[in-house]
């Protein structure tokens, strides 16, 4: 990356913008990101499909700008925001994201709920060398030069659950899945992660995410008759099929990545439809430390309505810390500044525990549990170990550091478990 | 194949079809409106449901209140909108549309992203290695109820015969003493309070969200389009038809054919079939009887 043409671009854009802000104004206080704020773009979902799992990645990240604003902002520098509303909308992300980078000129951005959003957005924030973090548990494999994935990858999230089911239950798999990329990818990993832990997936359903009816995969899932079933569903239809499993009478036990640490099932569903389901996150509200208990306590101080605590706003949360720290640490709020401090890596104190930033890669070393829920909706951890992002690392090979990338790898490409089109 | 599975689940496709679609039928085959908000009336029935089910109320009465909530919602959007747009179709359209994104809208302001759920009740049906939800089985028995209903209502009642009259002629029924204008506002409370009907009754089987109703709106308009102009006989035909075809693929390809059997199968009735099923069965009806 050319730091001086980026820099020179950002102020040439910076100016621009104190124009444009002056001549609508009329008068000016504080423009752009002037000499002594600095802003932040957060685009997430408040209102459509993601506003359940959106709103409270945006009111984590809330939380903390309004931490670091009482602690002195960054490097002395008040934090200001950009925070529009992209309704679940790609194209508006598209719009918004252009917005924020040309327009609003914020240091760092966080937007983006879907893997599809992610993909939908990355190609303007590489286009314009933003520093852009991606919150969510995703499917694994971005390689970007610009891109923070904070979330845990598929192998990090089936990688903690998938072998303590295998361990528990037995080694007959059944995957359901969302039909899109992040589902047939999950689905993907299942294959390789079965084959790593000597289990066999015996059946696998791709399901739309319109579908609202289980009767048939039920059926199916009773037919195969499986040890564990491995349920990668993903938005508010699939939801649904918790309910219908119970009212059917399935009680085979339920691995998952998907459900609860995001949608908040355990809460939102009667009992006793999510008993039996196990989860690997790295994050649920229920974290039982007393770090995470205080940090609980103060995120609903300031939002009492707030519904649940998600996987995803703790990411946005520590990530944001995170880059307050590299900003610090490097004395600059210059975009590929940073990005080169945090590619040294770096050791945060988060909610879910002390984790830490594989900056080749630029993914996190997560602190990884199986959650389990019973009859009652009591969550409880049962396994616990920390887990760094390895397909990047170790089997791709990606190195951000030498080389600058902005490819999505897929298991496919390297594992004969993943490859369907043998 | 399990000749059960099959069985349970080509009712319970049918149910849902037919449920999805009755009052959208209703409101468009007897007043010529496309009610592009009928999903999200179908999400106010379910709210309507849940939230007074979770403050208490037996679930059979919580889905009588959320029929009337919706019934009530219906009266007022008649009285206020609808009954100033008939014989504009595109107008009605744009404007029910219109009601249903502040639908949408208005219940995620009133009562946040998601609500608490009410459990599916009545437990299930075992058989063999497989179970069913004994719930989701009374669906079907209720979804003929309430076409058996439809008929008894719109053949054998004064007010049916009223409606009909109104739909084949207004002037003349007007003429005839019949109040049209008052007329259009009971069809459209009826179709409405379906539309409740249909929230209240997939309320514990469904998440309960405010997009919920988009999840209705294909197979009902699909079912109405396949249906025709008759709206007991193009909705009992296509509710038929369709749940065959839908639970056949799902059942032999998984549940993505399903539903790719199910749009091809109205691709191909909408180009053969110009009135739908209704036209259909009324040509053989004519030709056996021209015999």
């Amino acid at each position: 990356m050319d730091d001086h043409a980026s820099s020179s671009r950002r102020s040439f854009l910076a100016a621009g913008g104190t124009v444009a802000a002056t001549a609508l104004g009329g008068c000016l206080t504080s423009g752009g990101s002037g000499s002594d704020t600095l802003k932040l773009g957060i685009i997430e979902d408040r209102s459509g499909n993601f506003a359940l799992n959106g709103t409270p990645k945006y009111q984590a990240s809330m939380l903390a700008i309004e931490e670091l604003n009482e602690e002195g902002g960054i490097l002395g520098n008040e934090i200001e925001t950009f925070t529009p509303d992209p309704q679940s909308d790609n194209q508006r992300y598209q719009q918004l994201t252009r917005q924020a980078i040309n327009e609003e000129n914020v240091d760092a951005l966080w937007a983006g709920y879907s893997s599809a959003t992610r993909e939908t957005i990355r190609p303007i924030i590489d286009q314009n060398e933003q520093l852009y973090f991606y919150t969510t548990q995703y499917e694994g494999g971005v390689c970007d030069s610009y891109t923070f994935c904070m979330g845990a990858t598929a192998r990090q999230q089936l990688g903690s659950v998938l072998p303590y089911m295998v361990e528990n239950f037995g080694s007959d798999i059944y995957t359901i899945a969302a039909d899109y990329n992040f589902g047939q990818l999950s689905a993907d990993w299942v294959r390789v992660l079965a084959d790593e832990n000597d289990a066999n997936v015996i059946g696998e359903e791709f399901i739309p995410l319109s579908v609202t009816d289980f009767g048939s995969t039920i059926n199916n899932i009773q037919e195969a008759d499986p040890d564990f079933v491995m349920a990668l569903l993903v938005g508010a239809n699939h939801t649904s099929f918790w309910s219908q499993r119970t009212s059917a009478g399935l009680d085979i036990p339920m691995g998952t990545s998907t459900v609860m640490a995001q949608g908040y099932q355990h809460k939102r569903l009667d009992a006793p439809a999510m008993a039996n389901v196990y989860g690997g996150f790295n994050y649920m509200e229920e974290v039982p430390t007393d770090r995470n208990q205080e940090f609980v306590e103060r995120f609903y101080e300031k939002f009492p309505d707030a519904d649940y605590i998600n996987e995803e706003a703790v990411n946005n949360y520590f990530s944001i810390k995170m880059y307050a720290q590299a900003a610090e640490a490097v004395g600059s709020t210059n975009q590929a500044d940073i990005i080169e401090e945090l590619e040294n890596g770096m050791d945060i104190s988060a909610p879910e525990g002390d984790i830490s930033l594989q900056g080749p890669v630029h993914h996190m070393t997560h602190n990884m549990r199986v959650f389990r829920c019973d009859e009652e909706h009591n969550i409880t951890v049962e396994d616990e170990r920390k887990i760094p992002e390895q397909f990047l690392s170790e089997t791709v090979g990606c190195d951000l550091t030498e080389n600058e990338m902005t490819t999505q790898y897929t298991p496919a490409d390297y594992y004969d478990e993943a490859d369907t089109t043998q | 194949m399990n000749p059960l599975n099959l069985l349970f689940q080509v009712a319970d496709s049918f149910a849902f079809i037919v449920l999805a679609a009755v009052g959208l039928a209703v409101i468009f085959g007897m007043m010529g409106v496309i009610n592009l908000g009928h999903g999200e009336f179908i999400m106010v029935g379910a709210y309507g449901t849940t939230l007074t089910a979770n403050a208490g109320l037996p679930l059979p009465l919580a889905m009588a209140l959320g029929v009337l909530v919706t019934a009530v919602m219906g009266f007022v959007i008649e009285r206020t909108v609808v009954q100033h747009l008939y014989d504009r179709l595109l107008d009605s359209m744009v404007a029910t549309w219109a009601l249903g994104l502040i639908l949408t809208q208005g219940a995620r302001i009133l009562f946040g992203n998601s609500i608490p759920q009410v459990s599916t009740p009545l437990g299930y049906i075992q058989y063999g290695p497989y179970s069913y939800s004994t719930y989701r089985v009374l669906l079907a028995v209720i979804a003929l109820l309430v076409l058996l209903g439809l008929y008894l209502v719109f053949t054998r009642t004064e007010f049916g015969i009223r409606a009909r009259a109104t739909i084949q002629n207004p002037d003349t029924a007007q003429a005839l003493g019949v109040n049209t204008e008052r007329m259009y506002t009971s069809t459209f409370v009826v179709g409405s309070g379906l539309a409740g009907l249909t929230g209240a009754l997939y309320a514990p089987t469904l998440t309960v969200v405010p997009g919920m109703g988009s999840s209705f709106l294909v197979e009902a308009f699909i079912s109405v389009v396949i249906g025709g102009p008759s709206v007991l006989l193009g909705t009992t035909l296509s509710g038929g038809l369709l749940g065959v075809i839908n639970s056949l693929f799902t059942n032999l390809y998984g549940t993505f054919f399903g539903q790719i059997a199910m749009l091809l199968t109205a691709i191909v009735a909408i180009r053969i079939l110009g009135d739908g099923l209704t036209g259909l069965a009324n040509d053989i009806r004519d030709r056996l009887e021209g015999e």
